[in-house]
């Protein structure tokens, strides 16, 4: 069990979940894979299907046509999986609070999120030692259901 | 006696765990190298053993309008053919009095099993995606398979119809290897890129193709299902450069520098694999289904034309 944890720290495959952001976050996280970041070093790779997946980057405001879909994106991903919010916008609907077509629930109520990187658009860097952190974290917490409002 | 000794050359030396161990190497030389052609870093010495490890202990989840038992089978299906063929290749390279006459005909065989595994388990899976994947994938080894038996029979020319394995690098240690002559340079030309297909890599991993299909054919795969697939690939990512080193280029020859030379002769067709993947774009369907049934075809058949000739 030991390597088995470990083993999702090394090899941690990422699917990018982009509702209704302004694309500066989509951005920053494909910087994350260019030769000057490089994630493939700790094992990182982006995948395109969310059943290859170990996490989930969620970026942007989730509007209200993206609820049901990251609902049945997080059923689709074998678990054990991580949940990393990215940016002001997935953390707390940034500039777009307050209008109508976004959802009412932020991304942490429809979904447990386990890291959450602020910034608008958090750098590179911020987005790698935040996912570097969930992984070092993944195993040793408790895994949380899906809270209700 | 004779149970013992297949089992041990199915289970461990040239057959599963040694051929694993070496795909193993082999796939992080490919990821290593291809990210070092693109000035990154690349994975470390162990990746493609905590993928595995990790695939292992994640949940696999089985779609519920799936055909269940085949898309269990399949991926057992692809690994057990890839593993009989390593262990007979690895029984004609290293025991030469051992194999049979035929070997080369039987392991043709057995290398076409994780190319139907593949398309197998796409289709047992019944997602729509994975569908257009197994048909893509069907289309391509339709394509490629006439240009690998092609250049194969090239060699089959060449050395007067030797049909073993042992035969075939005995007779190239007596006369040099065939891809020396200009009929055996052109055939295994043509075998790379036979090759480069037959391992649904770039120019042709229209059957995956990550960014429109969403990994096709593997779309339902998960967790240790998906580990299977992807030693598989492990293994024939061994398994395709050692079989033309063995055709092509004399095999391993005798003693240390033999040995070494053997070696040599592998990593330089694995880079010449990795250098294609990773220096071209994927080609749509039509585009491969033309290049191998025009060009590769008839660049097989001028070789062909040319060994008969006897250049």
């Amino acid at each position: 069990m030991k390597s088995a944890a470990k083993a999702l720290k090394k090899s941690a495959w990422v699917f990018p979940f982009f509702s209704g952001s302004c694309n500066n976050c989509n951005i920053e996280i494909l910087d994350c894979l260019t030769p000057r970041f490089d994630l493939e070093r700790f094992g990182v790779l982006l995948v395109g299907n969310a059943r290859h997946a170990d996490a989930i980057l969620v970026a942007g405001v989730l509007n209200k046509k993206g609820v049901p879909r990251l609902k049945r994106i997080y059923q689709q991903v074998p678990k054990p999986c991580l949940v990393i919010a990215v940016g002001a916008c997935a953390l707390s609907q940034g500039i777009f609070s307050g209008s109508y077509a976004i959802s009412e629930l932020p991304v942490d109520r429809v979904v447990p999120v386990d890291i959450y990187i602020p910034g608008c658009p958090p750098k590179p860097e911020a987005i790698m030692a935040g996912l570097l952190k969930a992984l070092e974290n993944s195993g040793t917490k408790v895994p949380r259901t899906v809270r209700k409002k | 006696m004779n149970m013992v000794r297949y089992g041990f050359w199915f289970l461990v030396f040239p057959g599963f765990a040694f051929s694993a161990l070496i795909g193993m190497l082999a796939s992080w030389a490919d990821r290593k190298l291809a990210a070092r052609i693109q000035y990154r870093q690349g994975p470390p010495l162990l990746q493609p053993f905590w993928d595995l490890r990790k695939l292992l202990s994640k949940e696999a989840v089985i779609p519920r309008s799936a055909s269940r038992s085949l898309f269990l089978l399949s991926p057992l299906l692809g690994l057990a053919g890839a593993t009989v063929a390593a262990s007979m290749l690895g029984v004609a390279a290293f025991w030469p009095g051992k194999s049979f006459v035929g070997d080369l005909i039987v392991l043709l065989y057995f290398l076409l099993f994780p190319g139907l595994s593949l398309m197998l388990g796409g289709l047992a899976s019944r997602n729509p995606i994975a569908a257009l994947g197994a048909a893509r994938e069907m289309k391509l080894i339709f394509s490629y398979e006439p240009a690998l038996l092609a250049a194969i029979s090239v060699v089959l020319v060449k050395t007067r119809g030797e049909l073993s394995l042992s035969n075939i690098v005995s007779w190239q240690a007596l006369h040099g290897p065939v891809a020396l002559s200009l009929s055996g340079g052109l055939a295994l030309l043509l075998a790379l890129f036979a090759v480069q297909a037959k391992l649904s890599a770039v120019p042709f991993d229209l059957a995956e193709a990550e960014t429109e299909l969403a990994s096709g054919v593997l779309i339902e795969y998960s967790g240790f299902l998906l580990g299977i697939f992807r030693l598989t690939r492990m293994i024939m990512l061994y398994l395709m450069p050692a079989f033309l080193v063995i055709l092509f280029l004399g095999g391993i020859g005798p003693g240390p520098v033999g040995i070494l030379l053997g070696l040599l002769k592998f990593f330089a067709l694995l880079a010449a694999f990795i250098l294609i993947r990773s220096l071209s774009p994927r080609l749509r369907t039509d585009q491969a289904i033309k290049l191998f049934w025009k060009g590769g075809l008839g660049l097989g058949l001028v070789a062909l034309a040319l060994a008969l000739w006897g250049w």
